[in-house]
């Protein structure tokens, strides 16, 4: 009898040791442990790319430096898992990362059969192709019979199945884990075609041997709404990390920027002075200190100066805002108001 | 405690129940494997309660669904992009079990022509294989894999000017290009006769081993059988009228088509594989070799035999009794490393299902439980026949 006792209570030792796995106030066990742990790519430049240092730099990467800025207060207090494109939905749903910032397409498989919020498109992005100038290609419908590199794990891979479905084309998929590999591989000849999200192929152009012998032709072959991750069921922080995203754009809408938010607080303007937390309580309504958005905004920026900083006309990406300027200037960039 | 053990010792009909040995050990038994299987079960529910909370799709619903991506390689099943998840479980594992057939074959190959290179007289030939071990079985295999499939696509020609072999098909960055068989009307007499004469020479085998057994004559077996699989589907495919052509590969716009092709991911994979295996092997073929003492080779040179009959003969069929055992592991090792094809593109068992069907599925536990399972059961299929090759082989006394 004791016997049977000990072992009930063994079994439900370590069922219950399993079980606080995955606990559910993410927003306290980032406050417990001191940082955000945060999911990026394994280097995309413009979007998550270490530099000579060591420091991660991309837009990606400053959405986690804002979501610690409006934790913490200090936007430095965050740490970067480089994850590959297969191994960053289990890193989120296990707890090995708090968001998962990692240009990651929202669709609704991954939505609702993972276990997964997305908390907002970050970059409105779309599938492209890119080829040698000396094929001669101009459009992608003439690439029947090519044969087409990319990375395994992504909806990539099945968008360019559909697409050479549709147009009665044959291809041939060639599919590394990494991304570095199909660099090399593009890079070498293996391949003719190296696809992926178009702003992605403008990134890895820059790591080929000679960027100007690659062309990214005009078709955008697919939707590619690019935004963070968090796991299901916490809705107090899949709360802080949408409106993390939202309050930069809603600073860039409102002229709020890193150099003039500190005289801002002084503004006459109501919608400024709930942004940056002089009027009303919104910080607290999730779970944040009332100035949560001004953190955000003097530490890391509205979301023109982050996407200008990292992937816009003036870095080597030269990306134009495009789709992603704000909804008053012709763009999809738009956030609900704070009020 | 010696005195309370001595009366259920001498069978003492008053020793309590739970001091009788036997008792104690069944009930100790039943306690633990009771406690293991509340333990698993705990697990699974509790893995299974876990994942309903986070929202997780679980089941094996999923290896209906559509899969929508596409494999480059899967020489025999059938696959498309509208083939289910089920489906591209058979093309990894087809695409595994091609890459450790080929790779335990030529590691097998290479392994044993330098482990008994490394016992050579000649001290050019045993240095070599020497560094040849040493620097296979020295650098990580992943490293290897890298190694040889950049560096076969660096020195392959570009797709636009592929390498012309004559008749033997084109050679270019994306592969080789052999030429295709095409079977015509009565190519099946070919064939038979190719079985006829493969029957025959086995046939032909036997009869000369118990020839020589009862009267020590020896009979050409090898050339005979050779000529016969030769000759006999040549006799047939002139009688039958030439029913067989080939379809060369030839060139287009984006490298060459048609014709049979071996990819470089394949040939990459399978290179790596095998020299890094045959370096292990033939570091036990060597020792198998030196385990057989020395004086078998000299009772058989006193015999008559030269260095090659006594090698093959005498000191071989002995040393394959040390030799299988450990060979066993190295082919286990071949067949689990094979799952670092992903870092390369060769679509197996890990990189499609392990990989890109968890990705778009979700459904972490089950993929790899199958998965997990499937090695096992390729692991445990694979000591059986080595087991069974093992008793086999082993010195039968007269």
């Amino acid at each position: 009898m004791t016997k049977k006792i000990l072992s009930a209570a063994l079994g439900l030792t370590v069922a219950g040791l399993l079980a606080s796995g995955a606990s559910a106030a993410t927003l306290d066990d980032v406050k417990a442990k001191g940082f955000v742990q945060c999911g990026v790519s394994q280097g995309l430049p413009g979007f998550s790319n270490p530099d000579a240092q060591g420091n991660w730099t991309g837009i990606d990467v400053d959405l986690c430096k804002a979501v610690a800025a409006a934790v913490f207060g200090d936007a430095s207090k965050v740490k970067f898992t480089p994850l590959s494109a297969k191994e960053r939905f289990t890193a989120l749903q296990s707890g090995e990362v708090d968001v998962l910032s990692r240009n990651t397409t929202w669709t609704m498989g991954r939505d609702t059969s993972l276990g997964l919020n997305f908390a907002g498109v970050n970059y409105y992005d779309g599938q492209g192709f890119m080829v040698r100038k000396s094929l001669g290609v101009k459009s992608a419908l003439e690439l029947s019979g090519a044969s087409v590199c990319t990375n395994t794990g992504t909806t990539t891979e099945l968008n360019v199945a559909d697409y050479f479905r549709a147009n009665k084309m044959e291809y041939e998929i060639v599919a590394f884990e990494k991304a570095d590999e199909v660099v090399s591989a593009y890079d070498a000849g293996r391949c003719d075609v190296y696809t992926t999200d178009q702003s992605g192929l403008y990134a890895q152009r820059l790591k080929l041997t000679n960027p100007d012998e690659h062309v990214v032709l005009p078709e955008i072959i697919s939707k590619e709404p690019l935004g963070p991750v968090v796991r299901q069921g916490d809705d107090q922080w899949f709360n802080i990390v949408k409106w993390t995203h939202f309050a930069m754009i809603n600073a860039e809408e409102l002229g709020v920027s890193k150099a003039n938010a500190e005289e801002m607080k002084g503004s006459d303007n109501p919608e400024i002075k709930r942004l940056l937390g002089v009027e009303g309580e919104f910080g607290a309504a999730i779970g944040l200190s009332n100035d949560w958005a001004y953190q955000i905004v003097s530490q890391v920026g509205n979301y023109a100066e982050v996407f200008n900083a990292n992937v816009g006309p003036d870095t080597p990406l030269a990306i134009a805002r495009g789709t992603n300027a704000l909804w008053s200037a012709g763009g999809l960039q738009y956030a609900p108001p704070i009020r | 405690m010696a005195v309370a053990d001595t009366p259920a010792e001498a069978g003492a009909p008053k020793a309590a129940i739970f001091n009788d040995p036997k008792v104690r050990g069944a009930v100790i038994q039943i306690v633990l494997i009771g406690l293991i299987v509340f333990l698993i079960w705990g697990m699974v529910s509790n893995a299974a309660t876990n994942l309903a909370r986070q929202g997780i799709a679980s089941g094996f619903g999923f290896l209906n669904v559509t899969a929508g991506f596409g494999i480059n390689i899967s020489p025999f099943v059938d696959y498309a992009e509208t083939s289910s998840y089920g489906r591209v479980y058979f093309v990894g594992l087809q695409n595994t079990l091609i890459i450790s057939i080929a790779g335990i074959f030529l590691a097998t190959v290479i392994g044993f022509v330098v482990g008994v290179a490394r016992l050579s007289n000649n001290w050019v030939i045993s240095k070599l294989a020497y560094v040849y071990v040493e620097v296979m079985r020295n650098v990580p295999l992943l490293l290897w894999i890298f190694i040889w499939y950049f560096s076969v696509l660096r020195l392959l020609p570009d797709k636009a000017n592929p390498m012309n072999l004559g008749p033997l098909g084109l050679l270019n960055i994306a592969g080789y290009y052999a030429p295709k068989p095409i079977w015509g009307e009565g190519a099946i007499w070919i064939g038979a006769a190719l079985i006829v004469a493969i029957v025959a020479s086995l046939v032909l085998s036997s009869w000369a081993k118990r020839r020589q057994l009862a009267t020590g004559e020896q009979f050409p077996v090898f050339w005979t059988a050779v000529g016969m699989i030769v000759v006999l589907p040549l006799i047939a495919y002139f009688a039958s009228g030439m029913p067989l052509s080939f379809e060369m590969p030839t060139a287009s716009r984006f490298g060459p088509r048609g014709g049979m092709r071996v990819y470089p991911e394949f040939l990459g994979l399978l290179v790596a594989l095998s020299t890094y295996t045959a370096s292990y092997i033939a570091e036990i073929v060597r020792a198998g070799i030196l385990a057989i003492s020395h004086g078998q080779t000299e009772a058989s040179h006193a015999l008559g035999l030269r260095s090659g009959p006594t090698l093959r003969l005498v000191v071989i069929p002995q040393a394959m009794r040390v030799i299988i055992p450990p060979m066993t592991n190295q082919y286990l090792n071949l067949t689990k490393n094979s799952s670092l094809a992903v870092a390369i593109a060769y679509p197996d068992l890990v990189s499609v299902f392990a990989g890109t069907t968890l990705n778009q599925t979700g459904q972490a536990v089950e993929v790899l439980l199958m998965t997990m399972l499937t090695y096992l059961a390729l692991s445990l299929i694979t000591s059986l026949f080595m087991n069974w090759f093992n008793a086999k082989m082993a010195l039968v006394e007269r």
